[in-house]
């Protein structure tokens, strides 16, 4: 797949209603890497997310994605973003085949018919998450892991070089975490560069090579995902060592520590 | 008795009532998807401004209306997609203001508030061939656009964050269905009236999106929805003495009445039916590795509520008491 760096950030920082969600953010992803974000509630997972993929402008600092600035991005075919939420089984009826032939509007131009590289690449997107049986069914008669499932499967049918992913376990059964966990290490294994906000590592452990940890909006951790638990206690993250049970201590709303 | 059908301005009336039938719930999917079903209502408001400056500017009072409409329809989205008003807000907004410019204007026009009925209530039955042409090509226009454009335009519906990772320009798409509503509208208002005519982008989707599984599905469905109550509106209008307008969003909304219990049901066994993804049953073996506490509250373990007893995560097992032993679950 690609080569180099694939995302770059310096001196990133991002504002929401004049509050500074992210500040001094200094991040480099190179092509391969498959990194965990990591952090509680509030420190700016979703914000990073959502700024790397173009959604919110950069207040302060610099991004590069596949080497081009940010603000003017248009390789579109090679980024994949999977939201937290989305409201893909609200209002109308959509099937799931639908939900995800969307994952190939990138390689798609207006006006033309999906050709049978499109409905091929859905097929096998579909069949990457193990829902190829669900095709046609209504996407609200699914579980809320299934759905979880149809958006990965979205992302995967545009074969996207860098996955982003925004929570992918989160509100999902035990079985769609396995099959989530089991799609993106093949992914990885093909060669992509994975991004993934995740609230603990759970089931995506073993093929985590590197963890970063937000903390108010600054990064206070990077390296080994072995490494995290000692610098912060806001995470609680099963590492290869064995499931323990960690509570994070109480947090404030503004981010002081409760006695 | 079929004679009365066949009659020149019974031919226009159907043709125009069969367009518009089709064109309008296929731009209230989206509208319907957007949660924007009243816009159409809205756009119908502003719409009487544009019929009143045709009125009193002496111009076709069909091609001010979708003139006025597109600027207001416009406006409805920058204002919802500037977030300086929600949806609903940025509608009521231009909805009255349309409204009172339009009576307003209409009181200057003499005996154009005569003239403004027709375009209220519909009068689908004094169309000039002109007006048929020109109802039926703009009709066209929107029926294709929302066909050909449906990956995209649905991607953007569906789920707008999503639709801008994969290069749309959702402005421009979200623009060009209000376009498009507005388009519809204006085509719409002579059939139906204005004051009717979100009846017939949503009634339609309504009924369809109960049997429907899929967006195309519940559009096309829709479109069939929406011609069989346009042409039997006006049908039924030519042998009894009512209004069509009025007839054609009655009979919509009683085909909507009949099958939403059809539709129920339908609905609830597809839910029963979708079978459960259940984890492959653990296997169940007495564990042999030594223990150095009891598990209990407090001894340090992860305790997981499992059906009727608790199970203690011990190295990544599950551990349930049983006897003198535990069992791996």
């Amino acid at each position: 797949m690609s080569s180099g760096t694939i995302l770059e950030i310096r001196g990133g920082g991002v504002t929401l209603g004049g509050r500074p969600i992210l500040r001094d953010l200094d991040l480099t992803v190179e092509a391969g890497d498959v990194v965990a974000v990591l952090g509680a509630n509030g420190s700016g997972k979703s914000t990073l997310v959502r700024s790397i993929t173009g959604l919110l402008p950069l207040s302060a600092g610099s991004a590069r994605l596949f080497g081009q600035p940010i603000e003017t991005f248009d390789q579109w075919p090679r980024l994949g973003y999977v939201p937290q939420r989305s409201p893909i089984a609200q209002g109308v009826p959509a099937t799931v085949t639908e939900v995800v032939a969307a994952g190939r509007l990138a390689h798609r131009r207006p006006f033309l018919p999906a050709r049978a590289a499109d409905r091929a690449a859905v097929t096998a997107a579909l069949e990457a998450v193990g829902l190829a049986d669900r095709a046609h069914h209504q996407v609200s008669t699914l579980s809320g892991g299934q759905q979880q499932r149809v958006l990965i499967a979205r992302t995967l049918a545009g074969s996207p070089e860098l996955l982003v992913l925004d929570e992918p376990n989160a509100g999902v059964d035990l079985v769609s975490q396995q099959a989530i966990a089991d799609t993106l290490e093949s992914s990885a294994r093909a060669g992509a560069t994975i991004v993934v906000v995740l609230h603990e590592l759970g089931a995506f452990a073993p093929f985590i090579r590197r963890a970063i940890v937000l903390r108010e909006g600054r990064i206070t951790y990077d390296g080994s995902p072995d490494g995290v638990q000692a610098h912060d206690p806001h995470v609680h993250c099963e590492t290869t060592s064995g499931p323990a049970l960690r509570i994070a201590p109480l947090t404030g709303v503004l981010g002081e520590e409760l006695p | 008795m079929t004679s009365i059908l066949l009659a020149p301005f019974m031919i226009k009336a159907l043709i125009a009532a069969a367009v518009t039938g089709l064109a309008s719930p296929a731009v209230g999917t989206y509208l319907v998807q957007r949660r924007l079903a009243l816009m159409g209502d809205g756009i119908g408001h502003i719409s009487v401004t544009g019929v009143a400056l045709g009125l009193l500017t002496g111009t076709s009072p069909t091609i001010t209306a979708v003139v006025v409409a597109i600027i207001g329809a416009v406006a409805i989205e920058a204002l919802r997609a500037s977030g300086r008003a929600s949806g609903d807000v940025a509608l009521a907004l231009i909805f009255y203001g349309g409204l009172a410019g339009g009576l307003m204007l209409v009181s200057f026009a003499g005996n154009g508030a005569l003239a403004l009925q027709s375009y209220l209530f519909g009068s689908i039955t004094t169309l000039s061939t002109t007006d048929v042409v020109v109802s039926g090509s703009l009709a066209l226009v929107v029926i294709a656009l929302s066909l050909t454009l449906l990956p995209q335009l649905f991607s953007v519906a569906n789920d707008e964050d999503y639709a801008r990772t994969t290069g749309l320009s959702v402005p421009l798409y979200n623009v060009l269905v209000s376009v498009l509503a507005a388009v519809t509208v204006s085509v719409a208002m002579r059939t139906v009236g204005l004051l009717l005519v979100s009846a017939l982008l949503v009634i339609p989707v309504a009924t369809a999106q109960q049997f429907a599984r899929g967006f195309r599905a519940t559009m096309l469905g829709a479109m069939v929805a929406g011609l069989l109550a346009s042409v039997s509106g006006v049908v039924i209008a030519a042998y009894v003495d009512v209004p069509p307008g009025a007839t054609i969003v009655l009979v919509a909304l009683a085909g909507f009445a009949v099958t939403a219990p059809v539709g129920v049901l339908l609905g609830k066994r597809r839910l029963a039916r979708v079978p459960f993804e259940m984890p492959e049953e653990p296997q169940q073996q007495r564990v042999t590795e030594p223990h150095r506490h009891q598990h209990g509250p407090g001894c340090g373990h992860l305790a997981v509520e499992h059906g009727d007893h608790i199970d203690y995560i011990h190295d990544g097992h599950r551990h349930a008491v049983h006897g003198g032993h535990y069992d791996e679950h």
